[in-house]
């Protein structure tokens, strides 16, 4: 059940372009690609090490004015842009980890949301580096040994190894001793550190990952729309990403995906439908229902109603409180 | 190895919470912390885990210093503490708690995962065949998928003993293992501290319990009002005035038998 599920979303996926005739459709499910990679980096954080990064954006404009420097002005190719791009990206995680996570929580939260501020005023304002407002036109279009990517089609492709590519990252992971270091700080930290596990330590190798995850969407951000501008630094981009795994469902794999392919293609479905000043309030209204009525996300509730069909006793919640232990 | 610890005090603002006391554990015993509440039990067990940084004083394991470590560090020689308050992982299944526990088990590196490089598949595989068996040692093998934050208390409180197990402690710190335990659940914790024992852990424990701290113990410290007033075997400690006028006011009767539960 599970393989023919994943078959059929993985061929579904390779032959996407054949299927879509517009360009602008492929244009949406190309953001949905980036916007996956973005959805995934953020859950490493918010989903598995419970800490919520509100300058996520800072970490995918690094990335996409990385890339789009080192191919524009060194001439370095794509694919060296995109790994400086993670790497410039990740070196910035590292440092805010750092810095954030000697308080956690909600100073957490107001560093990476003053990164993200102060990050966002240096690139409209170093003139020199930046090109300030008017942001980097002509970047060149990606290019892996001898291909060129620069038909919408083709790049789609390569957003999906992208995205292929950070849902492994994630996968392996979580699924590992160092996955299960971040739950433990999400569920209980003085616990984790009772049995060895150093909080600073894998609260940062969390932030690298995912800072690093996130540098490479801005890279195939900056190579997709061939100009980068401070808009990558809005605050939006953030409040997107979160509301995917959110809504999607934080802590599982698949949840960010969901939600990513759902709130990228959501806003355009709505346009189609209603007139342009309705579409923003029923995007509300859906996130607000969802919320509401499955708090935990779309993946864990489709997989819990999943479960109490097939096995309709196993799916009941266990009828024998503590018999046995009354409480003191 | 032995557990030293020499003048420690630990000072909240104006409140001397512990007034620098000095005691040792000795190797492959049980030794026990009394003491009434507010003695400071639980700030020298914080105290010497890393949790709180002593004012002053030294704690040492094995001859070397461990104050002023982290936690993590110094779990990583060995010195593993369990909480007063029951202490979980929530939200995971008891497997997965335990795995956790198995933290310091494992040499994977992120590194290494990422790579996906064969013997993380095989280390993974022995961990959790180490994780079975430490279910199956504290007796919650049925209950290993099951989610350690709904369990009943009792229950948690195994899995907490599990996790702090599965860290391979050489010595284990206890705080209040049987707090609110029944009759029977309180007999079987007795027999898993004998348990632990003889595998090789020594065993410091804080509890209230009088009749389980005095038939497990070898060494029976006590507290109070932040110094130790009474040291030795359960025999010895129960008929020592002080320790009588400690718990009871000075009239009345030692600390014994089915007893003043939390005085």
């Amino acid at each position: 059940m599970r393989l023919l599920v994943a078959g059929l979303g993985a061929a579904a996926a390779l032959t996407l372009p054949l299927w879509l005739q517009s360009p602008y459709h492929v244009h949406v499910v190309i953001m949905a690609g980036i916007f996956t990679i973005l959805a995934c980096s953020l859950n490493l954080l918010l989903g598995y090490a419970g800490q919520l990064s509100l300058g996520h954006a800072a970490f995918f404009g690094i990335g996409a004015y990385t890339s789009a420097l080192l191919t524009l002005r060194l001439q370095w190719p794509f694919l060296a842009g995109l790994v400086a791009a993670a790497a410039a990206s990740g070196l910035a995680g590292w440092g805010i980890g750092r810095l954030a996570f000697k308080v956690r929580g909600a100073y957490f939260v107001l560093v990476t949301i003053s990164f993200a501020g102060v990050i966002s005023l240096v690139s409209v304002n170093w003139m020199e580096l930046t090109n300030g407002p008017l942001g980097l036109p002509g970047v060149p279009a990606a290019e892996l040994f001898g291909v060129s990517f620069r038909t919408k089609s083709a790049y789609y492709y390569l957003v999906l190894a992208g995205a292929a590519l950070a849902v492994l990252v994630c996968r392996r992971l979580v699924r590992s001793r160092t996955g299960r270091a971040f739950l433990a700080l999400r569920e209980n930290e003085p616990l984790a550190e009772s049995v060895g596990i150093d909080a600073v330590h894998y609260l940062a190798v969390a932030a690298v990952t995912s800072a690093a995850l996130a540098g490479m969407a801005g890279s195939l951000y900056a190579h997709y729309t061939r100009l980068v501008s401070p808009e990558v630094f809005l605050f939006t981009y953030t409040v997107t990403m979160v509301i995917m795994v959110v809504a999607g469902g934080k802590g599982t794999l698949a949840g960010p995906v969901v939600g990513a392919v759902l709130f990228t293609a959501l806003p355009e479905a709505l346009r189609e439908v209603v007139a342009w000043q309705w579409q923003m309030v029923l995007y509300g209204v859906v996130l607000i229902l969802l919320v509401f009525f499955l708090p935990r996300g779309i993946v864990p509730a489709v997989g819990a109603a999943l479960r109490a069909r097939m096995a309709p006793r196993a799916g009941e919640p266990r009828l024998e409180p503590g018999a046995r232990s009354p409480l003191p | 190895m032995t557990l030293a610890v020499r003048d420690l005090a630990v000072r909240f603002g104006g409140v001397e919470a512990l007034g620098g006391v000095t005691f040792e554990v000795r190797p492959d015993t049980i030794t026990s912390l009394i003491g009434p509440n507010g003695a400071g039990k639980t700030t020298a067990f914080n105290a010497i885990t890393g949790y709180l940084r002593p004012t002053r004083g030294t704690v040492s394991w094995d001859g070397q210093a461990i104050a002023g470590l982290r936690p993590s560090q110094i779990a990583a020689r060995g010195v593993v503490r369990t909480f007063q308050k029951t202490s979980v992982f929530p939200s995971l299944a008891v497997l997965d708690n335990v795995l956790i526990g198995l933290h310091l088990r494992g040499r994977a590196g992120w590194a290494s995962v990422l790579l996906g490089r064969g013997w993380v598949r095989r280390e993974e595989r022995a961990l959790a065949a180490e994780a079975e068996a430490l279910i199956e040692f504290v007796g919650l093998a049925a209950r290993r998928r099951d989610v350690a934050g709904a369990l009943p208390y009792g229950e948690q409180r195994l899995v907490e003993l599990a996790v702090a197990l599965a860290a391979r402690p050489r010595i284990l710190l206890l705080d209040e293992p049987a707090a609110g335990m029944t009759a029977p659940e309180k007999e079987a914790v007795s027999r898993l501290i004998r348990k632990i024992r003889e595998q090789g852990v020594t065993v410091f424990v804080v509890e209230h319990d009088m009749r389980l701290v005095m038939g497990i113990s070898d060494t029976v410290i006590v507290l109070n009002g932040g110094r130790v007033i009474a040291e030795g075997p359960p025999s010895r400690v129960q008929a020592d005035p002080e320790v009588v006028r400690a718990y009871l006011g000075s009239t009345g009767g030692a600390p014994r038998g089915p007893a003043p539960g939390r005085c």
